[in-house]
């Protein structure tokens, strides 16, 4: 369970989270909506400590995540996320950008590493792609591929950062195919995005950010067809 | 014209110039690699943004950037010889390489360091990998690719410098072993001809090999 208490963050005179308050239990797919600036994608960094927080507290799994005892990298381990600019490794080949964490960091043999890997690649459609450097790459496939770099790590939870939005149209389709197979293989998951349709079809439950808080939460029909504060409303209004 | 070449005699010392240019090749090479090692960690004391760090990286930049390679060979020989430690000429020379391949390489590296993108390490770090693995396997490699023209500049760059030397009394190497090839004949335009034309091929040979490699290591 991911539990999150009233954080604050601040980037200078910025308050780019205000108070935000949210739970997402284990195995729940919860999407972040809203206007860019609202706050959502900072929430998800501070999730696993890649942004720090002035006030509040996140837990998983009972392990709060901006405690100075915290062991972040071994945290990180069981949080895998996936970026808006995929952030493949250019020098290393698509069978060693998914290796190299699970060698350096979960200490895995050569061999055991490469199992691992063909079949997160395979799962995602790239098993003929394993030796060619990623520059080689569609923007889908290079997005397909941090999703299996991710994944590779048996995570259990996965974060999803606007994974769609720096793909050309025609590409978006195959990203959000292989988001759909890991929602309905039970995969605990939060993803901010600004595809709705997308959204509305695999969320448990949809928070529109508003002004650094979660300004309504619920499930994706009320959200988009009863939403019940007027900023909400506009915005589903103003992206459908 | 009175002067007359006489290209037999260095012809016949060709070997024992050929061992110098070994000793050359040998000096360039270390001081090479150590400047480079010395050179990140330079780099990352600029970058820390911590003054304990950053300051004595300045100094050493700025000293290697701004003052006359020789001066700093002669420093390293006979400045730390009247503090009473005595330097022979052979690890003079080395280090005061080093230091000067350092000092230019901090700077290279620094500009380096700035052409990976800042993802590329929330990425590693997301993955669980500490800041030492994510500097050891993400950024430095990219950093180095970055930066690998630049490098080979130094390392011909410090091939001829090692020439230097000469001045705090080394015989071993290429230029030392002409001079005491040419004190004894005179024959100085023919013996330091010869040992331009090996530093020349020594220098292009170096070039075309780190083009090689560079084919090699980066197909991406």
């Amino acid at each position: 369970m991911i539990a999150i208490e009233n954080v604050h963050k601040q980037f200078g005179a910025l308050h780019v989270l205000n108070g935000v308050d949210l739970t997402v239990q284990k195995g729940e797919v919860l999407s972040m909506i809203g206007g860019s600036g609202s706050g959502k994608s900072t929430m998800l960094m501070c999730i696993n400590g890649l942004e720090g927080i002035q006030q509040g507290r996140i837990t998983v799994d009972g392990v709060e995540v901006h405690s100075k005892n915290t062991d972040l990298n071994k945290l990180r381990r069981r949080i895998g996320i996936v970026f808006q600019q995929w952030n493949a490794f250019p020098h290393l080949t698509v069978l060693e950008n998914v290796t190299l964490a699970l060698r350096k960091v979960l200490r895995k043999s050569k061999e055991e590493a490469e199992a691992i890997a063909v079949e997160q690649l395979s799962h995602v459609g790239l098993r003929e792609k394993l030796s060619v450097f990623p520059s080689r790459l569609s923007g889908g496939q290079q997005q397909r591929m941090a999703i299996a770099r991710a994944l590779a790590m048996s995570p259990d939870y996965m974060l999803f950062d606007e994974v769609t939005s720096a793909l050309d149209p025609q590409l978006v389709g195959e990203v959000l195919d292989t988001l759909r197979m890991l929602s309905k293989e039970g995969m605990t998951m939060i993803v901010v995005t600004h595809e709705m349709r997308f959204a509305r079809e695999v969320s448990d439950r949809i928070a529109f950010f508003y002004k650094g808080q979660i300004h309504e939460i619920g499930k994706p029909d009320q959200i988009f067809d009863n939403p019940t504060k007027q900023e909400t409303a506009s915005f589903v209004r103003s992206v459908l | 014209m009175d002067y007359h070449f006489q290209w037999r005699p260095v012809l016949r010392s060709l070997p024992d110039m050929l061992w110098g240019a070994l000793v050359t090749i040998e000096i360039a090479g270390l001081a090479m690699l150590l400047g480079t090692v010395l050179a990140i960690f330079l780099a990352l004391g600029k970058r820390s943004g911590k003054k304990y760090l950053s300051w004595p990286a300045d100094v050493w930049i700025e000293t290697a950037r701004n003052t006359p390679a020789l001066f700093q060979i002669y420093m390293l020989y006979f400045g730390l010889g009247s503090l009473g430690l005595q330097v022979g000429s052979y690890a003079a020379l080395l280090f005061g390489i080093t230091f000067n391949n350092a000092g230019y390489l901090a700077e290279t590296f620094r500009g380096g360091f700035l052409a990976v993108p800042e993802t590329q390490t929330r990425a590693a770090r997301s993955l669980g990998m500490g800041t030492v693995q994510t500097m050891w396997h993400i950024v430095i490699p990219q950093m180095l690719r970055a930066v690998f023209h630049a490098m080979t500049n130094q390392m011909v760059w410090s091939i001829l410098m090692s020439s230097l030397g000469i001045i705090v009394g080394l015989t071993t190497d290429l230029t030392g072993v002409t001079q005491k090839l040419n004190v004894v004949t005179y024959r100085t335009f023919e013996y330091f001809f010869v040992a331009a034309c090996l530093y020349y091929i020594i220098s292009k040979a170096f070039t075309l090999s780190a083009r090689i490699v560079a084919w090699r290591l980066f197909r991406y």
